[in-house]
């Protein structure tokens, strides 16, 4: 994908410099979903903590989920609050759970026209939306309704 | 049941406010305008402020008590206390806080206070302005999620699309805080009605939330001023007692990119019945109640999480009627609150139920017994508190 959902302007993300969240922005730029998994107790948790909620141990790897998910909530945005959405008009962010993944979520865009209506419970696969040109570059998780 | 308890301990002794401002529009700095609304609750409740030996606030407020307790010539300074947490979800708590502190014997005149100066110090409802950013913020700002009523909307819409609630419900929490304003001369709406109408055709900021679903941004500062609950009878106004206060927040509500398992919540679940146990009064019992309105929709889930209506029933329960004062059975935000008075990040709404134990709101319900603050909605933590009259002890 080349072009953006938003306009160009809004601060881009970088990794922790503590390094908590590095895999996963890593992992978008080769097109990867990598969320933290619990090696001892196999549970998923999202976002990225130091030791696992459930059991407490320090041994959470991150691990490739599918690029499938089910809108968990949405919201059409209206008023811009950054100077780069100022000519943006409305868009949608969209908060997907992975079912595959005990049901973590991620928050993206929904992909394709602003005005469209959105229903929670809807499946929604993944696009990656590269910017390959930006200083440091990065890549966006971004969402497509499934027909 | 715990005997550790609040209730009844700790009086309210006065209350007072600067003039609230437009946002960017007060003609003095933030700390002077702590001074003034502390200088402001003193003379309310009759006493020097030499008298006050500690200090409250919440959302990392930057009026530093040793500072204060030095510009107000306080002999000795005994409670210095911030509760953590940012918007206005620590009001309550901060009251609270403070209140323990006096129960305990930790001070003897505490101050809970906050004051805000957004021309000063930069605005909320603004993205950030910088290159790149890292974080919690990195997960949802460059899809365009970064102002406070973004981050509201999404926990709002799947609340009313699981209950199926209608927006004519969060229109009338709008009409009842305009209504109450018109009647509030502090109120910077005061002569600014909304009507039905001019609400419907308000421009969306982010849906379900209109323009009019939105708290102002304001400039100014608010404080009250406890003492223990022996000495209630000991200043000019009629005695008001705290009797429950929480703080807190319920499994896992700081997970963060929007993780918390709990979601569609105002983050009262957990914190509702420990604040009627404490209280010992149930929400049928709440006569007058105040609402933190960051944004509408906290309201409504703040009112079905402490049990008021059933999440089913809101498209019945909310209407404008029965919020206002004094003829409805649940008047809601009497002062105008955070959508038509000030956003004081929600202070204003503890002295607007203070005010309606004295009898002295613009707005009275008839003699209450019972009021409610609930503050700072479906952030973490959140707080709640409930006052009363004597004749609740």
């Amino acid at each position: 994908m080349s072009d953006s959902y938003l306009n160009p302007g809004l601060p881009q993300p970088v990794p922790t410099s503590d390094g908590l969240d590095t895999p996963f922005w890593k992992g978008l730029q080769e097109e990867k979903i990598l969320l933290q998994k619990c090696v001892d107790c196999n549970s998923w948790q999202w976002g990225p903590e130091w030791i696992c909620h459930r059991c407490h141990s320090e041994n959470v790897e991150y691990s490739e989920v599918p690029g499938e998910g089910i809108i968990y909530s949405y919201e059409r945005v209206w008023h811009p609050v950054h100077p780069a959405l100022k000519e943006q008009g409305p868009y949608i962010v969209v908060l997907v759970e992975i079912p595959e993944a005990d049901h973590v979520r991620l928050v993206g865009n929904l992909l394709g026209d602003a005005h469209q209506e959105v229903k929670i419970g809807s499946p929604v696969s993944a696009a990656f939306e590269h910017h390959a040109d930006a200083e440091p570059s990065f890549t966006l998780l971004q969402w497509r309704c499934c027909d | 049941m715990s005997t550790r308890t609040l209730r009844g301990k700790v009086a309210v002794a006065g209350v007072g406010e600067t003039a609230y401002y437009k946002r960017g529009e007060a003609p003095d700095p933030e700390f002077k305008l702590a001074l003034k609304a502390i200088k402001a609750a003193c003379k309310d409740a009759g006493i020097s402020p030499k008298e006050i030996d500690g200090f409250a606030s919440f959302s990392n407020d930057r009026s530093d008590p040793s500072r204060l307790a030095a510009a107000l010539g306080c002999p000795e300074l005994r409670f210095a206390n911030m509760q953590w947490g940012g918007g206005g979800g620590g009001g309550a708590a901060a009251f609270g806080n403070a209140a323990a502190a006096i129960a305990t014997g930790l001070a003897d005149c505490v101050v809970v206070f906050r004051a805000l100066a957004q021309g000063q110090f930069g605005r909320f409802g603004q993205g950030p302005r910088r290159n790149t950013i890292a974080g919690d913020f990195a997960h949802t700002v460059p899809y365009g999620l970064m102002s406070p009523a973004q981050m509201f909307a999404m926990k709002v819409n799947r609340f009313m699309n699981d209950h199926s609630v209608e927006q004519n419900a969060l229109r009338a929490i709008s009409l009842a805080a305009y209504h109450h304003a018109q009647n509030n001369p502090r109120a910077v709406m005061y002569g600014r009605p909304l009507d039905e109408e001019k609400y419907d055709s308000s421009r969306w900021i982010v849906e379900p939330f209109h323009l009019f679903d939105c708290c102002l941004e304001n400039d100014g500062a608010a404080a009250m001023i406890l003492v223990s609950a022996e000495r209630a009878k000991d200043f000019p106004n009629k005695p008001c007692y705290l009797l429950g206060s929480v703080g807190g927040s319920h499994y896992r509500a700081g997970a963060s990119v929007h993780n918390t398992p709990e979601y569609a919540s105002s983050t009262f679940p957990t914190l509702a019945p420990r604040l009627y146990e404490m209280a010992q009064v149930s929400a049928k019992d709440v006569d007058v109640l105040q609402s933190y309105e960051n944004f509408t929709g906290g309201v409504l889930m703040s009112i079905v999480e402490h049990g008021f209506c059933e999440p089913d029933e809101c498209n019945e329960f909310f209407v404008k009627d029965r919020f206002i004062a004094p003829s409805g059975d649940l008047p809601l935000n009497t002062s105008g609150g955070n959508l038509a008075e000030c956003y004081m990040h929600g202070l204003g709404l503890i002295l607007e139920s203070v005010r309606q134990i004295r009898g002295d709101s613009t707005n009275q319900v008839e003699t209450p017994d019972v009021s409610m603050t609930i503050s700072g909605p479906m952030v973490t933590p959140v707080s709640a508190c409930i006052v009363g009259s004597e004749a609740t002890l």
